[in-house]
């Protein structure tokens, strides 16, 4: 299967060792986010808006400021003013200003002596509220006589007369759509409807933040990326970025959910405020779920024209998103360029509306905007090929977008693997298995575009030739093991005798989270350089000692070789002789790179999902899952697997039973895992799993980002079985048992 | 908060009487913990009662039906092999509650006591006539377990009353029970709807039948009507039909975030006709 232009013969990539961090994990040892504790600590609880909308007319903190043990009390009024953009954003979700924007909204923060004081302390400070009009629902809110609930707040490319709450507006395409419908044997218009997730990480936020009078601070957090935390509490709190050291802990899960900040800069603040004195802060689920970002609900129409043959001629979406109360945080500008990116569309036109509603701000969720566009998109696909009776595949197949192909958003693609994925899914043997009655099988593509962006990383050899790895992007899903597998092939060196840290905000550059699916993609190229370097170094010191030229040198097998007969007879000089002496050569050697990284390898994968949906309850099971994706290279299979079930199983929650569910009041009414509806193990069979090999040929070893692409296509995958398993199409999600039955009842 | 350990079901009674404000009795505590640790219910006094002899015993009596104690675990029940032959339906509604954790600690009393309209023990033990005997102030009396739901939240518990032990009466030949709940999930969730059915063979025939709904209505409920349309029946599909029918008919459900009027009406009828089965079965034999 694998395409190589580049080197294919591996010692250690493609391997599947324990990971380095996994003793520490399965024995309790790692430091998550809630571990830190410091002395003389303070602890944190947070008052929050019980109401979806409400004007705040009077903080009183006296009789909380009154109790023993209560060191500070902050609000808005301690923030500073002036902001804008994003950090007015960030600061708006921090604290409310003179409005609370939705249920769970911060309003103020109290530190004491202990967690249960700080709770009660938080119980007396009483807020006073003018209940105002809410709106919820993305459709609701995008209607011309909605609450219009922060007017002011549209941008230059909202066109004249959109509603109230419309923000933001995209538009962009290519062809003539009306000659493609025209030229089509079968045009479909639908409308799809997702509700918001979210991404249901284990481990809920914490922090244990300290920040003296002059400013300079700390923070020990649970984060995707430190440097991101440290930018935006010091724009909310009005403080220099580089008087924050930021420190990054284990991590229980982000997907998205924690590259950016929600009560950070209160723990700072506090601190502040009590002199100078750490505080922690803990949220708890309900915290989580009620103000922390899930990804945005989305409104969708579709229109497609399709030949005879499954040829696609034409493709329209127009789609409404809302990303909470806080402008810019709807996916729009990543959902339209996802919706036709498998297609080598002709004629395609997109356009997008971002909605303002009374809900929490909007974070990143595991390729933000694909699963939604996909589930509108690959739908109607599905319910086109079923009505001119065409193989699913084979319609993928007939319009997949390959080398060469223009994407549906402009740019050309070069090498990518989606046909490889579609060939695989259908030669697997999942695509044949027998269904029994109330069965139903469906399939559907999905696509990332990964990213690379900003990285620093720095290699050091140590005096017995182990090497060390410093990277600046928290470890979610293996990356430091498979860092370390790249190290360990360009040292040509043991897997054991790599370690890589990841470090805090003083130790490297500036890196970006670990999101976009770009850890393992981009510290592999920036390790690379960085490794070449040292090796550069320990050539020359070989030279000198052989009294040769450093060119005459080369790296091969872990030590430093002479290059070719006319170098000289030698024997090797291994990275361990050549450390143990660097001392006395010149001193230490290290190398390090920066770059902000492109080269990026978009992703493409294939689902093909088995399940039996009860006639009687609308219960569906899923019964067999295979997801078929191309990650360039595995670096480390066993973890590019994991990513591929995790995504698979965050979309199966999704297509079924997750939802932002809320009262009349505007209130979230499941804010615990009870209610609010992850699946668990025993919901889930075994994820079969296929790893397609297409290598990025911007990456030195041919690595693709593998997180989130897993995640684009279950919700349509599903929804297209479970209409092949009763006959009912369901377009909008989740496809709870009610919602499922009372359509197998009116299809009667 | 004050924390009581009392010796005797009299001492425990004597302190909720003398208490004056939030009270709670401790059995395994995974509603009262979790309550507590969610600021729901903070209670003033909380009597726990497992330091009373015999709370963790379960015997056989002389009748041939069984005397459980208010602290055994749902997970000891299921352990105990002459009790779920007796009663399956009876302790795979308790088995249902929770992960393996909990089961170490929930209790059959503080699922009843809790006072969950969709707790899952209650509807079986309700179909098996199970009663438990209420201490309080002025002695100890016979209650059936129907008998002690009051709402969401309530119990016809007067101030002062506790639970001291649970009573199954013999099982006898040729009957049969089973409870089946509707979730979303397969684990970890609150039912939707449950059923319990609980019945006697003559022959082929259907001698006697209880039929009880659970998270339909306020409290769990009794339907006589859809007892009746098993009766004298060998459950034969009009039987079944009518069966559901009538549980469908007994529902006053609610729509909430867990499901609707609509939906939880439906599938009352579809898990009766489905319990109804299996505890037919098992009266038949089945394992
Ligand atoms: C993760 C999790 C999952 C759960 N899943 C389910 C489920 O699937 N189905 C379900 O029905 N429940 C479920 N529950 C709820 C709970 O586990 C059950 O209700 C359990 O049976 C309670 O028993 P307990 O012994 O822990 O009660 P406790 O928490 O000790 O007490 C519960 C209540 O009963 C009262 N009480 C206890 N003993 C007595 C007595 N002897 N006399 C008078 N009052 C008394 C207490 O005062 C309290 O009000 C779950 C709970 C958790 C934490």
């Amino acid at each position: 299967m694998p395409k190589d232009e580049l080197k294919t013969s591996f010692k250690w990539i493609g391997t599947r060792p324990d990971r380095p961090d996994g003793l520490d994990k399965v024995t309790g040892r790692a430091r998550y986010g809630a571990d830190f504790s410091l002395p003389n600590m303070l602890h944190a609880a947070v008052v929050r808006s019980p109401h979806a909308h409400a004007r705040i007319k009077k903080i009183d903190a006296s009789k909380a400021l009154a109790l023993d043990g209560v060191k500070a009390v902050v609000t808005r009024a301690d923030l500073p003013t002036g902001l804008s953009g994003e950090d007015l954003n960030l600061q708006d979700n921090t604290l409310a200003g003179d409005v609370a924007l939705y249920d769970g909204h911060a309003v103020a923060a109290v530190a004491a002596t202990s967690a249960l004081l700080a709770k009660d302390a938080a119980k007396l400070i009483e807020v006073e509220y003018e209940v105002l009009p809410h709106v919820i629902d993305v459709d609701d809110a995008f209607r011309a006589d909605a609450p219009v609930i922060r007017p002011g707040l549209a941008d230059h490319s909202v066109p004249k007369g959109a509603p109230g709450n419309v923000t933001r507006y995209i538009e962009f395409g290519h062809g003539d759509v009306a000659a493609g419908f025209a030229e089509a044997d079968l045009v479909r218009e639908e409308t799809y409807k997702t509700e918001a997730t979210h991404q249901g990480y284990i481990e809920p936020h914490a922090c244990v933040g300290q920040m003296g009078a002059d400013g300079k601070g700390e923070m020990w957090v649970c984060t995707q990326g430190q440097w991101y935390v440290r930018r935006m509490c010091a724009a909310v709190l009005g403080t220099e970025a580089s008087q924050l050291r930021v420190t990054p802990s284990e991590i229980g899960g982000g997907f998205g959910g924690k590259t950016t900040i929600f009560m950070e800069p209160l723990a700072l603040a506090l601190s502040r405020k009590a002199g100078g004195r750490p505080v922690k802060l803990v949220m708890s689920r309900s915290e989580v779920l009620r103000a922390t970002g899930p990804t945005a609900s989305a409104s969708m129409d579709v229109k497609i024209g399709m030949k005879k043959d499954g040829r696609i001629t034409a493709g329209t979406v127009s789609f409404r998103m809302q990303g909470g109360a806080f402008p810019g945080m709807s996916p729009i500008g990543e959902a339209l360029p996802c919706a036709f990116a498998c297609y080598d569309m002709p004629n395609v036109h997109h356009e997008a509306y971002e909605v303002l509603a009374n809900r929490p701000k909007a974070a990143a969720y595991r390729a933000p905007g694909s699963p939604m566009a996909a589930f509108a998109v690959e739908s109607l696909v599905d319910e086109m090929s079923r009505e001119l009776g065409l193989d699913p595949i084979d319609v993928r197949l007939t319009n997949g977008a390959k080398e060469g192909t223009k994407s549906s958003y402009g740019p050309k693609f070069n090498q990518i693997g989606l046909v490889e994925t579609l060939e695989a899914a259908k030669a697997h043997p999942n695509y044949a298995a027998p269904l029994g009655p109330n069965q139903g099988r469906g399939v559907a593509s999905g696509f990332w575009f990964n990213h690379g962006g900003e990285t620093s990383v720095s290699v050091a050899i140590g005096e017995d030739g182990t090497v060390q790895v410093s990277v600046g992007t928290p470890d979610i899903g293996g990356s430091r093991a498979s860092i370390a597998l790249m190290t360990a092939e360009t040292f040509g060196i043991d897997y054991d005798d790599v370690r890589v840290n990841v470090v805090e905000t003083g130790a490297l550059g500036v890196n970006e989270p670990t999101h976009g699916s770009r850890a393992t993609h981009s510290n592999g190229k920036a390790m690379y350089e960085a490794a070449g370097q040292a090796i550069r170094e320990l050539c020359k010191r070989a030279a000198a000692d052989w009294g040769i030229d450093a060119e005459a040198v080369e790296w091969a097998d872990g030590a430093a070789q002479p290059a070719g007969p006319n170098a000289g007879k030698f024997p090797p000089m291994s990275l361990r002789e050549i450390a143990g002496k660097m001392g006395s050569t010149g001193g230490p050697i290290s190398g390090h790179h920066e770059i902000t990284m492109g080269g990026v390898g978009a992703s493409f994968g294939t689902h093909v999902v088995d399940v039996e949906v009860d006639p009687e309850t609308g219960r569906t099971t899923i019964l067999r899952y295979l997801v078929v994706q191309d990650a360039g290279r595995a670096i480390h299979p066993a973890y590019v697997e994991g990513q591929y079930q995790g995504g698979a199983a965050q979309g199966i929650g999704w297509a079924l039973n997750e939802s932002y569910i809320y009262g009349k009041d505007g209130r979230l009414q499941n804010t615990v895992f009870l209610d609010y509806r992850i699946p668990v193990a025993s919901d889930l069979p075994m994820i079969d799993t296929v790893i397609v090999e297409v290598p990025n040929p911007g990456h030195p070893y041919g690595v693709r980002g593998v997180g989130e692409t897993g995640i684009t296509p279950p919700l349509p995958a599903i929804a297209s079985a479970v209409a092949a398993a009763t006959g009912v199409r369901l377009r909008e999600l989740p496809m709870s048992p009610p919602k499922v039955l009372a359509a197998i009842k009116a299809r009667g | 908060m004050r924390y009581h350990t009392p010796a005797t079901f009299e001492a425990a009674a004597a302190l909720a009487a003398e208490a004056s404000g939030v009270t709670r009795f401790l059995a395994g505590g995974t509603d009262v913990l979790v309550q507590l640790r969610a600021g729901m219910v903070t209670p003033d006094d909380l009597i726990d009662l497992k330091k009373i002899d015999g709370v963790k015993t379960m015997a056989r009596t002389k009748d041939g039906g069984w005397q459980i104690g208010v602290a055994v675990s749902g997970a000891e029940l299921g352990a105990n092999a002459a009790l779920v032959a007796d009663w399956p339906g009876v302790v795979e509604g308790m088995e249902l509650v929770g992960s393996t954790q909990v089961q170490g600690r929930a209790t059959l009393v503080g699922n009843l006591c809790n006072g969950s309209p969709a707790a899952d023990s209650v509807p079986g033990l309700v179909a098996a006539g199970a009663t438990v005997t209420v201490t309080g102030p002025s002695g100890s009396r016979e209650v059936p377990v129907g008998e002690i739901p009051a709402g969401p939240g309530k119990t016809a518990l007067k101030k002062g009353e506790v639970i001291s032990g649970v009573t199954l009466p013999p099982r006898g030949k040729n009957g049969g029970d089973a409870y089946l709940r509707f979730i979303p999930r397969t684990e970890m969730d609150i039912a939707v709807v449950g059923c319990a059915v609980n019945l006697r063979l003559d022959g082929d025939k259907i001698a006697e039948a209880r039929v009880v709904l659970g998270a339909v209505a306020p409290t769990v409920i009794v339907v006589p009507e859809a007892a009746k349309a098993i009766i004298g029946t060998t459950l034969d599909d009009a039987a079944l039909e009518k069966l559901a029918q009538a549980a469908s008919a007994a529902c006053k459900p609610i729509d909430d975030k867990r499901g609707t009027v609509a939906f939880r009406t439906d599938v009352a009828g579809v898990l009766a006709r489905r319990a109804a089965k299996i505890a037919y079965d098992r009266a038949k034999g089945a394992k």
